[in-house]
This record gives structure tokens, sequence and C-alpha cells, in this order.
């Protein structure tokens, strides 16, 4: 690990400042393209770019970023538009339609790309960076650049919040109250490609699609409140812009962009499996908890009915029974029970093995929870 | 004549085009259909994990383990997008969304780390240059033949066949997947051989076109062809026959203006799916508008009959079946009653005197009338 100092080297301040911007800023846009089910426009949006950005130099004739992202943003705009025009007003699907966007404007960036390239218009080099992005490029006036489009995004997210998040959750219902919906949606859809700019120079067109996803799908793992799951989206962005970044410093090879990507697709697994409540992992234990619990109080059940049949409290019951009873899983859920001090092993006879029986808070918990005591439900 | 096909490089490239070019949308019709394509998307992009892992294992580039390894990333991807969306944790497309950066990712850092020297360019995998088909080439008896001609000619057979084999369950998994598994019919084993086969198509034609024009060659062309006809059979043909002509339009557009041939080949597709946008026969924008159009007059003129009708012979048929009534009660800009009673006079449904611009129903017209009001005594 490199020591602190490479923290004040140039070239590492700004791709780190611009890592951290393009992760709030997707972060925050791309929860909204989640909670609309609008994911991978985000991908259309930014593979557009590239069309844009051959366009930009070729009107501007220079590789600043000005031209470059201003045509990037208006082609992806022109994009997003395209993909809905053709979802509403022809017979293909969502996703032929932006499959068709998609590949149709990228197809037109490499024709814009190869156009410049084979005629060695001068200041060309580097333009294809953009494909996958290159940090030590960043300059800091890219920096400026780069915080005024985060700047623009993110009040047009805190001055449109109350619309933004009706038109999120609930487009009917906006309807009703006479905003204008078509309107806000196209608007957050084409607010994307403000994003797609901000990481032009880092991530590249091609793998901006999980900045706009991976951050949004973490949070909302976490949070129940859009304010909260915005807030921590932006959180991990940045995050992963930062750690993705620091990353890369760690040898020779090792590409910014796709570390950002995986770091941040990394947080998304974690939090799909592990976040409270919601978590993939979580849910499967607190179902393996449930049938346990379940499987317990059968037993439980089933002991104090044998035990009041055979009028005897203290009746002990032979392992193998209830291993035909309850199936294999009964072992477990005795083990379970002894440890509750619900019940405890007993040598009955000592030739005839195992036999347990209820200690009397056993007795108690399961007179106080009259449950049927069948054997459970289990496949062939 | 074979030669003069083998040493003629321009034959060459439009040939293996156009073989990417229906190989990849015969398979895209069906998907298109289910609504599954952006499969593609994950898959041309994750099969460069597949490619470089293989590399790295057996230090070649043009082993035949890439069709398998290349396959298998797709297939996972494919796999893991599922497995992440039945958790219902996230929708389909945020799913597919997430894995495949993700594994395009791995790749990108994969080919940095260990295989910097190798022919595995990135920029190359993604737009793919089909000039270069020319410096790979395998003697087949006495001519020295493109690689890529020889994977893309085998990989386009067997996608034909694969189609043409099961056509009938294709199509019934595609429409009806409930009842083509009630019929005992696997739909789900038919859809993962189709994405298989897509994998496989990939990777063939990664040298071509690359990852991203693969999508476009693999959706347009059917979608095109879908926006143009309501027959499966015709969507199929008919992508195809689009993919060839864009690879043809597309290899002279790209040789005039000197650019990327995939990437024009691409361009073209989507040139003519814009054209069926606007211009379909059937569900293009213009034909929608004019039927919208005719569609509209046809009402006007029915309601110009009933109204007519309904005034026939009562007491304020004078002043009711007058030109001048129609803009007060029925509501129509005097521009708009003339140019319905001009075409109601040129069906022949309803004459008109000059004078006082009464208006009459003809024998048509009434019989016209009666159908509106009076449907069931229809003969």
């Amino acid at each position: 690990m490199p020591g602190l100092e490479i923290l004040s080297d140039f070239t590492v301040r700004n791709a780190l400042i611009g890592a951290s911007l393009l992760g709030v800023v997707s972060g925050v846009l791309g929860t909204f393209a989640v909670l609309r089910e609008q994911s991978l426009i985000g991908d259309a949006v930014s593979h557009a770019a590239l069309p844009g950005i051959c366009l930009g130099f070729l009107i501007a004739g220079t590789r600043e970023i000005w031209p470059l992202a201003l045509g990037a943003l208006a082609a992806g705009a022109a994009a997003a538009l395209a993909v809905l025009a053709l979802t509403r007003y022809s017979r293909l699907k969502p996703d032929a339609s932006l499959g068709t966007v998609l590949s149709t404007f990228f197809a037109a960036g490499t024709v814009l790309l190869t156009y410049i390239q084979n005629r060695q218009l001068p200041g060309q080099a580097g333009l294809d960076s953009f494909l996958f992005g290159q940090a030590a490029a960043v300059l800091p006036e890219d920096l400026w650049f780069m915080g005024a489009v985060a700047l623009v995004a993110l009040g047009a997210v805190g001055l449109f919040w109350k619309e933004f998040k009706l038109v999120a959750f609930d487009p009917g219902f906006a309807r009703s109250l006479g905003l204008p919906v078509a309107l806000i949606e196209a608007a957050l859809t084409a607010m994307i490609a403000l994003a797609v700019v901000v990481g032009l120079q880092l991530v590249g067109v091609v793998l901006m699609v999980a900045m706009v996803i991976a951050p949004g799908t973490a949070a909302r793992q976490w949070c129940r409140r859009l304010e909260t799951t915005v807030l921590l989206a932006a959180g991990f962005g940045a995050a992963s812009g930062i750690l993705g970044t620091m990353l890369s410093l760690l040898g020779r090879g090792l590409a910014t962009g796709p570390l950002i990507v995986l770091v941040a697709t990394g947080l998304a697994v974690v939090s799909l499996l592990f976040a409270p409540g919601r978590g993939a992992a979580w849910k499967a234990a607190a179902r393996r908890r449930a049938r346990a619990a379940i499987e317990d109080r059968h037993i439980l059940a089933g002991m104090w009915q044998l035990a009041q049949s055979h009028g005897d409290a203290a009746y002990a019951v032979e392992q193998g029974m209830l291993d035909a009873m309850y199936g294999a899983g009964a072992r477990g859920a005795l083990e379970r029970l002894e440890r509750q001090g619900l019940v405890e092993p007993v040598t009955h006879m000592s030739e005839e093995g195992l036999h347990w029986r209820l200690t009397p808070e056993g007795r108690k918990a399961a007179a106080a929870e009259p449950l049927s005591p069948s054997p459970t439900v289990r496949g062939e | 004549m074979l030669a003069a096909f083998f040493d003629n490089p321009e034959l060459m490239f439009m040939t293996i085009g156009a073989l990417v070019g229906v190989a990849a949308s015969v398979l895209g019709a069906f998907l298109v259909l289910r609504g599954t394509s952006l499969y593609t998307d994950a898959i041309s992009h994750s099969v460069l994990l597949g490619i470089v892992l293989v590399y790295l294992a057996t230090g070649e580039v043009n082993s035949p383990y890439q069709l398998v390894g290349a396959a298998a990333a797709g297939l996972l991807t494919v796999y893991l997008s599922e497995l992440l969306t039945s958790s219902r944790l996230l929708k389909r497309d945020a799913a597919v969304g997430l894995v495949f950066p993700a594994l395009f990712a791995l790749a990108m850092l994969l080919i940095g780390l260990y295989a910097r020297r190798v022919h595995i360019d990135a920029d190359a995998v993604l737009l793919g240059e089909l000039a270069f088909a020319w410096l790979d080439t395998v003697p087949i008896g006495e001519y020295a033949v493109p690689r890529s001609l020889v994977t893309m000619g085998i990989i386009a057979l067997a996608d034909v066949l694969f189609v043409g084999l099961f056509f009938k369950e294709l199509k019934l998994a595609t429409f009806d997947a409930g009842l083509a598994r009630a019929l005992g019919f696997r739909p789900r084993l038919l859809f993962y051989g189709l994405l298989f086969l897509t994998s496989v198509t990939a990777v063939g034609a990664f040298d071509a076109v690359g990852a991203v024009l693969f999508i476009a060659l693999v959706i347009v062309p059917p979608a095109a062809a879908h926006l143009l006809t309501d027959r499966l059979w015709l969507m199929v043909i008919g992508g195809g026959a689009i993919a060839l002509f864009a690879s043809a339009g597309g290899y002279w557009a790209a040789m005039r203006w000197d650019v990327s041939i995939g990437g024009m080949m691409a361009v073209v597709n989507g040139l003519i799916l814009l054209a069926a946008f606007f211009l379909g026969p059937r569900h293009g924008l213009l034909a929608r508008l004019l039927r919208g159009r005719r569609q509209r007059a046809e009402a006007h003129v029915r309601m110009l009959l009933v109204h007519l009708y309904t005034h026939e012979g009562d007491e304020q048929a004078e002043r009711e079946n007058a030109a001048l009534a129609l803009e007060h009660h029925l509501r129509w800009p005097a521009e708009q009653a003339r140019r319905v009673v001009a075409q109601a006079e040129a069906l022949g449904l309803v004459t008109s005197e000059p004078e006082g611009q009464r208006l009459h129903l003809t024998g048509a017209g009434r019989e016209a009338a009666r159908e509106v009001l009076e449907p069931w005594r229809r003969r």
C-alpha cells in the first residue's frame, strides 16, 4: 500500500475528486432510475455519448472537455428520447427499443471515431480513451466542469424533489394531481446523461451503466425512505469511486474504471446478500430460524402429548421414536430444546439407548402453547 | 470461379458480414419477440471474460476452447441475472445491468494485468475490425481462407439449422410458453439453447464486428422486420434479408467514407429500422396517421348519414337536413361540414339541392345509415 503522501500527488488528487463527484451524481440519479425500473436506459444513454463526443470534437476541433461533454449530453438525451419514442409509438417492446437505440448510436459513434482517426485530424489522440475512461488524464479544469455538472444535477433533484419522488413511486397519482408526468419522466431519464458526462473520463461510456445501477441498488437494500436511500447511494457511489481509484494505485496495469465498477458491484452484492431485513442471506437465515422454531414446538407438543397419554409427566420418549415421527430434523431440534433447558436426556434402560423427557420448564412451555403435535410434512 | 471468390477481399468481407448478420438476426427474431433481447447486450459483453479466461488458461487466442469458454461466460451472465431476478430484490433489467458490467470490468482488469501484449485489445474487442479478417487465414485446399469466414460459416449454418428444425417449438414457446410446457415441450431448455447459440455467435462475431455492434445485428434487423410484418416466418426471413442488405450497403458506405465496416453495417441496419418505423405498411407512424385520418373521415360521413336519416320525413327535416344545420347542431366548423358533405356526395350517399342547401339521402345512404342504427337488420 503506498503511503498517504501519494494523496497529495497531483494526478491522483484529481482522479480522486473526479471519482467521488461521479459517484455522488450517478448514485443520486441512478436511484431514481432503479426505482422507476429504467435501469438500463443508463446503458443506452452512456453508449450514445460516443457519437456525441465525436461530433463535439468534429465541430469544435479540439479535445477540450466542454464541446465533447456538450455533444455527449445532447446525444445522450437524444438517445433517451428515441427510446421513449420507439417504445410509445412502435410495437417494439422496451428491451428491443433500448437495444436498437443503444447499438445504433454506438455504431454511429464507431463510424465517426474511425472517420476521425483515418483522417489524422490534429488533436484527436486519445479520443478512444472515452470508451473505458482514463483517470490519469483528468485535468483541474475538467474537475471544474464535473463540479458544475454535478451542481446542476443535484440542484435539479433538490428543486424538484417532491415531483421526482411522486413520479418515481406513483406516476398515476402524480398524473391525477395534474403534474406533467411525461415531461418529468423524460427529464429524469435525460438527466442520466449528466451523470454519464461526469463519468466519461473516469469510467468511460461502456461501463457507466454499472455506476447508474449499482449504488442505487445497494442503497435500496438498507433504507426504507427515499431521502436516506438517495443519500446512502451518493455515499456508496463516492466510496466506490475513491476505493476504486486507490486500488488502481496498487500496481501497474490496474485500470481505474473497471476497478471503480467492480467495487460498486461488490457493494451492491454485499448489500443484496446481507442487508438486515431485505438481504437474501438474512432472509434465508430468518426462514431457517422460523422453520426450526416450528419444529421445536412440534416436538415439544408431541412429547407433552405422549407424557399425558401415559399419565406420567416425566415420561421418557425414545430417540428412535422421535426420529420416526419427525424425521432427520428431530435430533437437531432436541439439541436446541436441551440448550433451552426444555428437555433433558435420560438413560431409561441401559440397553435401549437414548431417551428424552420434558423438564419442568418444558412441561410448562408445552402446556402454555397447545399446539398440534403432527409431524412436519416433508416432501418425498 | 472459386478462386475469383477467394481472391476477392471485397466479396470476402461482405460474405463474412452477411454471415454474421444472418446468423445473428435469425436468433434475434425470437429474442426480440420474447422481450429478452437485452440478454444479448449482457452476453456480448461478458463473452470477453470467457475469451480472456481461456486465453490465460491455454495461452492461445484462437483455440476452439474459446467458443466453449465464451459461451459458458455468456450463459453464466444469463444465469446470474435470472438468479438475481428470482430473488425479487431487484427487477430483471437492474439485475442484467448489475451482472454484465461487472464481468466485463473483470475481463478488462485481467487484460490489463496479464494479457497486455497479446491481441486481445479491449478496443478491438469492443469495436472489431472486419478488415483484419484477412490477416488470419487457414488453408482449405489451395486457397487461404480467412479463419472468421470458416467459423462464421459453421456458426451461421448451426443457427439456421437450429431455427429451421425447431421452428414450430420456438414459435410456440415464444408466443405461449405455458401451452408449450403443458404440451411437453421444454420452453426453458429451448430458451437456453437459443442463448447458448447467441453466445457462440457472439464469439464468432467478435473479430468481425465487436461486442456492441453484435447487439445491433441481433436486435435491429428482426426488430425492423417486426415493424413490417405480422408473420413469424416472414419476420425471420425478412430479418435475414435486412441483415444481408445492410452488410452490403454498410460495406459500400464504409469504403466510400473510409470508416469502420462493422459500424457502418450497424448504422445501415439502424436506418432501415428508422425507415420501417416511419413508413411501415401497417404499423408505421405514417400509415397509422393516415389510417387515423381516414377512420375519422369515415366516422364523420356516417354521422352525417345518421343525422339525415333521423330527421328524414319529420317536421324539422326542412331545417335539420340542411348544410347550415351541420354547423349549429353537430358543431362542425363550416369548412369541415363542407368537406364531409362533399365526401358523402362523392361516395353517392347524399345529394344536395343547390338552392337552400337541402340535403337528401340516396338509397345507398339510407341503407348505410340503417346499418349503423339497426345493425340487426343487416342482410
